[in-house]
C-alpha cells in the first residue's frame, strides 16, 4: 500500500514534537526557568544561542523544547477527554434514542452555539490559571463534533446486519455498543481526534497568550508568545520560534489527520487487502 | 414425545402500525416444533414468514408488535419473560442464521473472536477457553485450517465460508432450535447444497430442531419433515413434506408445486410453458376480504370473496385453509 504524503509528513512532524517533548531535559542546553543571566539578555540567534535569548537572558531554544511538554500534554490529554465524552454521549444517544437522544442533541447544539474558546475562558476564569484547569477547560468544551460523528455513525451502523445478528444472538446493549458499534466507527473518531489535538494545542497557546493558561516563568509556547509581544520589533526571534513550534505541530497534526482519514476509510481499507 | 413441544405458536397475530390504524401482517398462525424436528415455513416475499421468526425470538420492533396469541418455548410463554431471560434464550437456546452472510458478520472483528464471544457471553468461559472452543467450532463446520482461519476477517472469506462461520456461531452454544432464514439465497447453487447438507448433519448430530424459512418449496421439502405454506400472513396449508408434492390440498400450494420445473416434465423438455400463478401477493394494507388468495384463485367462488375459510384437518398432522380444498 502507498502511504499518502500527508500521512508521512504529518506523522514525522508529530513524532518529532513527541520526541522533543519526551527528551526535553536531554535536548535542552540550559534549564528553561532557572538559567537566567542578564549578561546574555536579548542575544539574537547564533551558534551558542540557537534561537536567541530573551530579556532575562534565558535560552529560547531550551524554553521551546521544554514548552513542547506542556503543549503536547494539553493537546493529547484534553483531546482524549473530549473523545471519551463525545463517543460516550453520541453512541448512547444514537443507540437508545428517545429522551436521552433529545437531551444529548440539545447539549451538543448548546456547545456548538457557544464558541468553545469563550467557554474555556469562562471555565479558566473560575478555576484560575494552571495546567490542571487548562486540561479541564479544554477537555470539557470540544466534544461536540466527536459526539455528532459518533451519533451519526451509530444511527447508520445500527441497521447493519451484524448489529441485528448480535441482538439475535443474545448480546446485551453494552456488548453491542462496545464490540459491534465502537470498532466500526473508530476511523472517523480517530481522524476527528487528531484534528482536535491540533485545535487544543492552538487553544492552549491562545489561553496562555491571554494570561489564563500556563503562568510565567514556566515555558509554554503560548505564554512565550505572550511575553514576547512587546519586543516583536526589537527581538523578533522571541516570537518567531515559539510561533514556528506551534505552527509545525498543528500543521503536523492536521496533515496526520488527513492522512489517517485516507487509510481508515473502510472503502480504501478493503482495497488494501 | 412426552411433555410440551419445544416451541409452540398458537393463533399468533402480528400487528403493523400504520399511522392511526393497525393492520394484521400475520394472523391466526399456529404450529409446533418438537425436539430435533425439522419444520419449514414457505411463502413469497411479504407473506409474513420472516416476521414470524422474529416474533419467535422476541425481537419484533416498532412498527411491528404481537397483537394476540402465544409463543411458548418448552411450555413457557416467551413474551412474559423479563428482557434478561429472553436475552439468555437468544443465541443460547434459540439461534438464527441469516440470508446475507456478507453483512451478518462484524467486518472489523476476526471471525474466531466472533465465535468465541458466544462462549464468553452464554457459557461464562474465559477468553482463552473460548478461543480454543472457537477453533473446534470452525473445524466442526468443515473450515480447513481452522487454527489459522480464526484470525481472518470476514472480508477475507468467501460467501460459503462466511455462512459456515455463521453456522458455527449459531450452533456454538448447542441451541435447541436453529432458525434458518433463507440461509442459502445469497450463495451459488453448488455451495447451497453443501451448506444445507452441513446444517442438516450438524443439527441431526446434536438433536437441534430446525425452523427453515424459504421461498423455495423444493429446498424446504427436501430438508424438513413437515412444511407450512404461508400466504399473505396466514398459513394456508401444513403437511408432511412427502405429501406436499403428491397431494397438496390448497390451490396456492398446487400453484407453487406446478411452477417448479421438474426433471423430465413436458415444461422442462420445452414442449409446454411452466405454469405460473397469475397476479401478485397483495400489500399488507389491502388484503382482500374472505380468503386472501381468492383474486388469484381458479377455484374461487362467491363464498371465497365473503368468508375467510377455517382450517380443516387433513389426516394425522395436515391442515388446510380453503373452502374448496382438494
Amino acid at each position: 500500500m502507498k502511504l499518502g504524503a500527508s500521512l508521512i509528513i504529518g506523522g514525522a512532524l508529530f513524532a518529532l514534537a513527541i520526541f522533543v517533548g519526551l527528551f526535553a531535559p536531554w535536548l535542552a542546553h540550559t534549564d528553561p526557568v532557572m538559567d537566567a543571566n542578564l549578561m546574555n539578555a536579548e542575544e539574537p540567534p547564533s551558534w551558542i544561542w540557537w534561537f536567541g535569548t530573551d530579556a532575562q537572558g534565558r535560552d529560547i531554544y531550551s524554553r521551546v523544547v521544554h514548552g513542547a511538554r506542556i503543549s503536547l500534554t494539553v493537546g493529547i490529554v484534553s483531546q482524549l477527554v473530549n473523545s471519551v465524552i463525545g463517543v460516550t454521549l453520541g453512541l448512547t444517544a444514537g443507540y437508545w434514542g428517545g429522551w436521552w437522544d433529545d437531551f444529548v442533541n440539545g447539549l451538543t447544539n448548546l456547545m456548538l452555539a457557544i464558541p468553545s474558546l469563550i467557554f474555556a475562558l469562562a471555565i479558566m476564569a473560575v478555576l484560575g490559571p494552571g495546567l490542571t484547569s487548562l486540561l479541564i477547560a479544554l477537555g470539557l468544551t470540544n466534544w461536540s463534533f466527536t459526539c455528532r460523528i459518533a451519533r451519526a455513525s451509530t444511527l447508520s451502523l445500527k441497521s447493519q446486519g451484524y448489529v441485528q445478528a448480535a441482538r439475535v444472538l443474545g448480546y446485551g446493549d453494552m456488548r453491542i455498543m462496545i464490540t459491534q458499534l465502537l470498532p466500526n466507527m473508530l476511523g472517523p473518531i480517530i481522524v476527528i481526534g487528531t484534528l482536535g489535538m491540533g485545535g487544543a494545542v492552538l487553544a492552549e497557546a491562545a489561553l496562555s497568550f491571554l494570561g489564563l493558561g500556563i503562568r510565567p516563568p514556566y515555558p509554554s509556547w503560548g505564554s512565550m508568545l505572550s511575553e514576547a509581544r512587546d519586543q516583536i520589533t526589537t527581538a523578533p526571534w522571541l516570537s518567531i520560534f515559539p510561533g514556528l513550534a506551534i505552527f509545525l505541530t498543528v500543521l503536523g497534526l492536521n496533515l496526520l489527520g488527513d492522512g489517517l482519514r485516507d487509510i481508515l476509510d473502510p472503502q480504501s481499507r478493503s482495497r488494501r487487502t | 414425545m412426552t411433555g410440551p413441544p419445544l416451541i409452540e405458536v398458537e393463533d399468533l397475530r402480528i400487528d403493523l402500525d400504520v399511522g392511526p390504524s393497525r393492520v394484521a401482517a400475520v394472523e391466526g398462525v399456529s404450529f409446533r416444533i418438537d425436539r430435533g424436528e425439522t419444520f419449514g415455513l414457505v411463502g413469497e416475499s411479504g407473506s409474513g414468514k420472516s416476521i414470524t421468526a422474529l416474533a419467535l425470538i422476541g425481537l419484533l420492533r416498532q412498527p411491528l408488535s404481537i397483537g394476540a396469541g402465544a409463543i411458548r418455548f418448552e411450555g413457557r410463554e416467551i413474551q412474559g419473560l423479563p428482557a434478561a431471560r429472553q436475552r439468555a434464550l437468544r443465541g443460547n437456546r434459540i439461534a438464527m442464521i441469516f440470508q446475507e452472510p456478507m453483512t451478518a458478520l462484524n467486518p472489523v472483528s476476526p471471525v474466531g473472536r466472533q465465535i468465541a464471544e458466544m462462549f464468553v457471553l452464554h457459557k461464562g468461559k474465559n477468553w482463552r477457553e473460548a478461543n480454543q472452543l472457537a477453533v473446534e467450532a470452525l473445524a466442526s463446520v468443515r473450515v480447513p485450517a481452522p487454527e489459522r482461519r480464526v484470525n481472518d476477517y470476514p472480508h477475507q472469506l468467501s460467501g460459503g465460508m462466511r455462512q459456515r462461520v455463521m453456522i458455527a456461531i449459531a450452533l456454538a452454544c448447542g441451541p435447541d432450535l436453529l432458525i434458518a432464514d433463507e440461509p442459502t439465497t445469497a450463495l451459488d447453487v453448488t455451495v447451497q447444497a453443501e451448506i444445507i447438507e452441513l446444517m442438516r448433519n450438524l443439527c441431526a448430530e446434536r438433536g437441534t430442531a430446525i425452523l427453515m424459512i424459504s421461498h423455495d418449496l423444493g429446498l424446504v421439502a427436501n430438508v424438513c419433515r413437515r412444511v407450512a405454506v404461508m400466504y399473505a400472513g396466514r398459513i394456508v396449508e401444513q403437511r408432511g413434506s412427502a405429501d406436499i408434492f403428491r397431494a397438496c390440498a390448497h390451490p396456492y400450494t398446487q400453484g407453487l408445486v406446478d411452477s417448479l420445473p421438474r426433471l423430465g416434465s413436458r415444461a422442462v423438455l420445452g414442449r409446454t410453458r411452466l405454469r405460473e400463478i397469475a397476479g401478485v401477493v397483495p400489500a399488507i394494507a389491502d388484503f382482500p376480504n374472505g380468503c386472501r388468495f381468492n383474486p388469484r384463485c381458479a377455484r374461487a367462488t362467491e363464498i371465497c370473496r365473503t368468508t375467510a375459510p377455517e382450517t380443516t384437518l387433513l389426516g394425522a398432522d395436515g391442515l388446510v385453509r380453503c373452502h374448496h380444498h382438494a
